[in-house]
């Protein structure tokens, strides 16, 4: 099959507003009898269901946490792009399109990319406009940062809790209509299954994580933005609650699942300390605006970093890519780190680590200006490593961050499922193979807040919805099919806990399916994970019963569908015999070891379709076309 | 839960003292009215170095006041009236807030003043009722004779019992610790707070509760002393 | 190392709650509390017992999910710091830690060690925010703001919402939340027009949500993870006292409490 992203003919210029001058609207008074469900509640979620409610929609918006204010999106922390061109040093709608799809090692949709730069700047006019405190020049005015890379400075931040702060945003918006009544917010909420009746999203089958009960929602559309599957290596810096269950169920109702192997790897990350290790803390990108990264340059040094002199470091990125340095795009940062660990340089007790050394900056700007930029980060990092950054220099490592790949939409965020949407990291569409710093803040609002508010309605004006109440045939096989699964998993009793397997599936990813990819490890790795995933439902064992708080169970579930997405990840990464963005695979790079595309084979978006649990995956391509940005090695020399 | 709240709150006298933070803001304002007639009536108390003479003056100088007296009476009683009917309330409420204790609970910032304003209040009230009774009304009156009009020798017979000077000192010193939180705490509750002049009102706070409490106790202890006699 | 863990251990609301002794060997000093946790939770779950509840998410410090008492002190004995984040290497070999949950009649108790704080989303609810739907924004450069006027807002704005400042404070106060988002919001011209009804909605929920009173002690502000500092709370007093002599009649309707 060959799929239709249904992108509007013409100029990109005016493909956004051609599609939303053609859509249908709905009679304002006729909002309130339409129901939509919202699943998550960070920026994607957060910010379409406040603005789904104000339009006068009757929203059900759904968490798993205990308030709304506490998804993910939170924990970003170095800011959100936008085309404003406050600085003045060249930056434009066209520019911040440009860099985000060759960012994404053009494997994104021309057309999405650009719809999302053109909204980039009406996100920051309305943040501000709610309140968020951005930081502020002294006359006054929206300050910038360059980050991650970008030669322009168009990065809007908030201390190092830029993320924190456009979702306390989103979540105010959120509570001003739930006092207005047109959201209903039902939080410690897991989605456990979608309902599709007659081929359309019609509600989902959701489990009251306290109470145990399941219960039944039915809507006109059905809107996830539950977020990214990074949590599938176990070790990430995603929180520990996030997971792709909801996502997992919608590709098993029939949503195709798109680039499932394309996950970004975050370069400065602490490093792993032992076994125990739950999870993994990011250090701001922004870091390497002025911090340095380099190993020594003999093989297994143990000195200390300051009895290294300066002749006989490498700093590696600085020697490899001078007109980027250090702030090379994350994927090639992660695997210069990678590599150069891989090769014995690597800092530290486990020796999986590089420097990131401020000493030049604290000389340049002097420790006080350091300490302004960056003193949130370098307090963060003293907390949990007992060394003070000033002094010794950080250790970093790269971490599994965020994932690009996710359920496959058009260019109206629906995916194959009518009435399904899907928004923010949960969604394929706008990154690519590698996703630029500040980059995913932008696009989650701008799902939210001017993407799926227009679309949705679209939906709803162009479709009749008949009546479905709980004792339709599908709603009660759904409930069913859930009531089984917590069945089953409260019944094995086995041996092993369900972090355990976790963990070990975590492992077999991260070697096999991580930063570095070959043909033989993937298969190996489909071999370990079928494995692993029949033992698993021999023997893994749930404490405690379905009728309370019981997080063991929550994860049982939610680690039964990362096996299954697990190997789908490596079906992808073995089918796509290329390398790019963050999808590396060793078979495939340049003499000089760069991530080696193949625009004439895989020029296109791999969305997968479910054919059973014993069947393989069905492939569909969307074919990618560049007609505004030529594709070229991405070089960063 | 109650369904307390439901209905619209109009803002109003009664809202206000409904409120937690309404309360505080008459407990901060009575308060205020009573540091105030501390400073005074321990500035007159100290007349009492200058001699009998000045002090039964200005003792006959408050009374010659008749009306005025009885009106600054009535005020100043309507003041701890409210401020103690807050304080219950509040009381009451914060027990309400915490039905379940903790077994274990560090006080990691607060001063032990602030954590035991609601002990000092109550025994210097206590004191005040006994004080009025003392030396005002003369009814309780230990080992001596109450001569109205005879603020100076009152004063003296009274603090030569021991055991009332040193109720006397033990309550204006339970006072001092009283105010050493209000003065600041009613900045804090009416919202006139600072960074930078929080600190400094906190040192002045305990300052001028010092100055205070020295002020007082210098009476009994000089009487004691038979410097004052 | 080796520490003796004495949690409060309760099925539900309803169910009678005590102390319970774990020991925990082979404790790493780099270990976070909730790891420390994770270890207990696994040998428990393999004795076939029920793990120990608590909340977490985000295990970096910024989430607000987890929070409880330990040893006498809201997120442990480390000046801001969450308790994702407090390392093991702050306690000694052999010591007993004693974990509690948050208490506070408007914290509903969940089990063992969690708590439900929907009580703050309500108090967001009656006014945290500024009443501006998609698409009214003015361009970002109308509003200029001052940099100290920006970063005084951010200093509120960094509240995660943990509820450590209530479970700090003797009477149970939530001022200290309340004044942080007041604060946050009251201090930028955009949350200028709504400023005294959104003080007047907010206090009225807080008290109907039935926290405590506040008095001014600090208990709050020194367990703040983020270490919001007590000025916030005269703000909050002072845009109530100006509201409330204003006398305005059109409030948000408080929320009921629980729901």
């Amino acid at each position: 099959m060959t799929l239709d992203a249904k992108i509007p003919s013409g100029p990109i210029e005016q493909a956004w507003a051609k599609a939303c001058f053609d859509m249908k609207l709905v009679n304002p008074a006729n909002k309130r009898k339409h129901s939509v469900i919202v699943v998550g509640s960070g920026l994607a979620g957060g910010s379409a269901a406040a603005s789904l409610g104000e339009l006068g929609y009757n929203v059900k918006c759904f968490c798993f946490q205990d308030s709304p204010r506490r998804a993910h999106s939170i924990a970003a922390q170095g800011g959100i792009n936008a085309a404003k061109n406050y600085p003045n040093d060249g930056e434009s709608v066209f520019r911040l399109f440009y860099d985000t799809v060759k960012g994404g090692d053009f494997r994104a949709r021309e057309a999405n990319i650009y719809r999302l730069a053109q909204n980039s700047g009406a996100i920051i006019d309305q943040c501000v406009a709610q309140g968020v405190p951005f930081a502020r020049e002294y006359g006054g005015s929206l300050t910038n940062r360059s980050f991650g890379g970008a030669q322009v400075s168009r990065t809007f931040y908030a201390r190092g809790q830029t993320g924190q702060q456009l979702l306390l945003g989103a979540y105010q918006a959120l509570e001003r209509q739930i006092h207005a009544g047109t959201v209903k917010m039902i939080a410690r909420t897991e989605m456990l299954d979608l309902i599709v009746i007659d081929g359309k999203a019609r509600g989902i089958v959701a489990r009251n994580l306290i109470t145990g009960k399941l219960s039944v929602h039915i809507a006109d559309a059905v809107l996830l933005a539950s977020g990214g599957y990074g949590n599938v290596y176990y070790l990430s810096t995603n929180a520990k609650g996030s997971n792709v269950t909801a996502n997992w169920r919608a590709y098993k109702r029939g949503a195709l699942f798109a680039n499932p192997c394309f996950t970004q790897i975050h370069p400065t990350c602490i490093p792993v300390s032992g076994e125990y290790q739950s999870k993994l803390t990011l250090m701001s990108e922004s870091l390497r605006n002025d911090g340095r990264i380099w190993v020594p340059k003999k093989k297994g040094d143990t000195r200390s970093p300051d009895q290294i002199p300066e002749e006989e470091r490498d700093y590696y990125l600085e020697r490899r890519y001078p007109s980027f340095g250090n702030l090379v795009p994350r994927d090639v940062a992660s695997r210069n780190a990678k590599a150069m660990c891989d090769a014995g340089y690597g800092v530290g007790k486990s020796g999986l680590g590089v420097y990131l050394d401020f000493s030049e900056s604290i000389k340049r700007l002097g420790e006080k200006t350091v300490r302004e930029r960056y003193g949130n980060l370098f307090d963060m990092y003293q907390r949990i490593t007992d060394e003070n950054p000033y002094k010794v220099p950080m250790r970093i490592y790269p971490a599994i961050h965020y994932t690009m790949g996710g359920l496959w939409v058009d260019y109206q965020l629906q995916s194959t499922i009518p009435g399904l949407f899907v928004l923010g990291e949960a969604n394929f569409s706008d990154h690519g193979a590698n996703r630029l710093g500040a980059s995913a803040l932008m696009q989650g609002l701008s799902d939210g807040y001017f993407i799926a508010p227009y679309t949705v309605s679209n939906y709803i004006a162009t479709n009749k919805f008949e009546k479905v109440d709980e004792s339709h045939d599908e709603v009660k096989s759904a409930v069913s099919a859930v009531e089984q699964k917590i069945a089953k998993l409260l019944s094995i009793k086995g041996t092993r806990t369900v972090d355990s397997f976790h963990r070990e599936l975590g492992k077999i990813m991260w070697e096999h399916c991580g930063m570095a990819r070959t043909a033989e490890g993937l298969k190996e790795a489909i071999g370990m994970i079928r494995a692993l995933r029949e033992q698993y439902w021999k023997d893994v064992t749930v404490p405690g019963s379905g009728d309370d708080l019981n997080e063991s169970l929550e994860k049982a579930g939610r680690v039964a569908d990362y096996f299954e997405l697990a190997e789908l990840m490596c079906i992808d990464a073995l089918d796509r015999n290329e390398s790019c963005g963050g999808h590396f695979r060793e078979e495939y790079q340049t003499s000089e070891g760069e991530a080696q595309r193949d625009d004439e084979h895989f020029s296109y978006v791999a969305a997968w379709g479910y054919r059973g649990d014993d069947a393989a995956p069905e492939l569909n391509k969307e074919p990618l076309e560049f007609h505004y940005v030529h594709p070229s090695q991405r070089s960063y020399k | 839960m109650s369904n307390a709240g439901v209905l619209p709150q109009p803002a109003s006298p009664v809202t206000f003292w409904q409120s937690t933070n309404g309360k505080k803001i008459v407990m901060a304002v009575t308060g205020c009215i009573m540091f105030l007639f501390v400073t005074g009536h321990m500035l007159g108390n100290l007349q009492i170095y200058d001699g009998p003479a000045r002090l039964n003056a200005y003792g006959h100088l408050l009374h010659s006041l008749g009306e005025i007296l009885w009106i600054i009476r009535g005020v100043m009683a309507l003041t701890i009236i409210l401020h103690f009917t807050a304080t219950i309330q509040l009381a009451l409420a914060t027990n309400r807030a915490r039905p379940v204790g903790y077994s274990r609970k560090e006080s990691i910032n607060s001063s032990y003043a602030s954590r035991t304003m609601y002990w000092s209040g109550p025994i210097v009230l206590a004191f005040v009722i006994f004080h009025l009774l003392h030396f005002t009304v003369g009814a309780i009156h230990p080992h001596a004779q109450f001569v109205e009009g005879d603020v100076y020798g009152n004063v003296v017979a009274g603090f030569q019992v021991w055991y009332v000077s040193v109720w006397y000192i033990i309550a204006v010193s339970l006072l001092g610790l009283h105010l050493s939180h209000g003065i600041s705490s009613m900045f804090q509750s009416v919202g006139l707070a600072h960074p930078r002049i929080s600190p400094l009102l906190k040192f002045a706070a305990n300052a001028i509760a010092a100055v205070i409490v020295l002020g007082y106790i210098s009476i009994p202890i000089s009487v004691l002393l038979g410097i004052v006699k | 190392m080796k520490l003796t863990l004495k949690i409060w251990r309760q099925k539900n609301v309803d169910a009678k709650g005590a102390f319970v002794r774990y020991p925990v060997d082979d404790v790493d000093p780099e270990m976070s509390m909730l790891e420390c946790l994770d270890v207990l939770n696994e040998t428990l779950i393999l004795k076939g017992e029920e793990p120990v509840a608590f909340e977490h998410d985000c295990r970096e410090g910024i989430c607000g999910s987890c929070g409880f008492m330990i040893n006498g002190e809201a997120h442990g004995p480390e000046k801001a710091t969450t308790t994702c984040q407090l390392t093991m290497r702050h306690f000694k070999d052999g010591d007993e830690l004693t974990l509690e949950p948050w208490r506070a009649k408007a914290f509903v108790f969940v089990k063992d060690l969690v708590v439900n704080r929907r009580a703050f989303d309500h108090i967001i609810e009656a006014g945290g925010y500024v009443s501006v739907s998609t698409g009214q924004a003015p361009d970002g450069n109308t509003i200029l703001v001052g940099k100290e006027v920006a970063d005084t807002s951010m200093d509120a704005a960094a509240c995660i919402g943990c509820g450590a400042c209530v479970a700090a404070c003797p009477n149970a106060s939530a001022a200290l939340f309340t004044g942080a988002k007041i604060t946050h919001l009251g201090t930028l011209p955009q949350g200028e027009p709504e400023r005294e009804r959104r003080a007047l909605g907010m206090v009225a929920q807080m008290n109907a949500e039935e926290f405590g009173s506040c008095t001014n002690i600090g208990e709050c502000s020194a367990a703040c993870p983020k270490e919001i500092p007590l000025e916030v709370i005269a703000n909050m007093n002072r845009d109530y006292v100006c509201a409330s002599f204003r006398r305005r009649d059109d409030l948000p309707t408080p929320v009921t409490p629980g729901s």
